[in-house]
């Protein structure tokens, strides 16, 4: 039971890391792009890494499983937010249909 | 002393996750490496202990946190999908501003990692001194402070003050 249970999960991860990839390539900017590949890659490795859990059980994979859902969902956005800043920072536009940029008009001059 | 002592347990505790089943040989090398970082590190880890004896905050993080955050996270993860799957791309992105009245170092992380992974929001930089979030919103829907701040933060705001402040 928990066999099919763990498919189902690991079927769910796999899907949801598709939408993030197509996410990255169908996006605009580098903002967006991070946007698709933060949530969904988070949530679909996530699904996955508990349908292993599921299938091996309290075993030496299963606990490893775990403790990377944890490390994963602690350090997955702070590694997005990273990435973001240092982008604008670094002088990368935003798209071109973007509508407002609070974060240039407060930071100009500042380097 | 107390924050070198949770350091040591928590540090412990993960070194036995990674190396299940555990044996002695390995529980004795994680003793030494624990007692190492938890001698280096354990002055940053946390800035005051006593907050870890109150009981209800845990269960705060566990009924009231986890079940929200879990299920922003799925709308978040539909909601990409939707948008990267429509024939159109329905994207209207910019960077707004938001305010928070949270102060912990703690709880701004995770706040800011809340706002990321819910839908359609990034967090990008974070100012403690003004206690100001600047968010990259794929769906700009306000663009002015104070309503961005009701649909971005409030959720979770609330919450996480009553857990870390």
């Amino acid at each position: 039971m928990s066999d099919i249970i763990g498919l189902i999960f690991i079927f769910i991860g796999l899907t949801f890391d598709v939408f993030g990839c197509l996410g990255l390539v169908r996006l605009p900017d580098v903002y967006n792009r991070l946007q698709a590949a933060t949530k969904c890659v988070t949530v679909g490795t996530c699904s996955i890494l508990f349908g292993t859990f599921l299938i091996m059980g309290f075993s030496a994979p299963g606990i490893k499983a775990l403790l990377c859902m944890v490390f994963l969902v602690l350090t997955s956005p702070v590694a997005a937010h990273a990435i973001a800043r240092g982008a604008h920072r670094s002088g990368i536009k935003l798209w071109d249909g973007s509508v407002i940029d609070k974060y240039k008009e407060d930071k100009e001059g500042e380097i | 002393m107390k924050s070198r002592i949770i350091l040591f347990v928590l540090a412990i505790f993960i070194w036995l996750f990674l190396s299940w089943p555990p044996d002695y040989q390995h529980v004795i090398v994680g003793v030494l490496v624990a007692a190492f970082v938890a001698l280096i590190m354990g002055d940053f880890f946390i800035q005051r202990p006593h907050r870890l004896k109150h009981a209800s905050r845990y269960w705060c993080f566990i009924f009231s946190y986890l079940p929200t955050f879990l299920w922003e996270v799925i709308k978040a993860n539909i909601d990409v999908a939707y948008r990267v799957l429509h024939p159109r791309l329905p994207i209207n992105p910019g960077i707004v501003r938001v305010k928070t009245r949270l102060k912990s170092d703690t709880a701004l992380t995770f706040l800011a990692n809340s706002i990321t992974l819910t839908p359609g929001t990034l967090s990008v930089d974070i100012d403690r001194k003004k206690g100001v979030l600047y968010v990259h919103w794929i769906d700009v829907k306000e663009k002015d402070v104070e309503p961005a701040t009701k649909i971005i933060v409030e959720r979770f705001e609330k919450i996480l003050k009553k857990i870390f402040d």
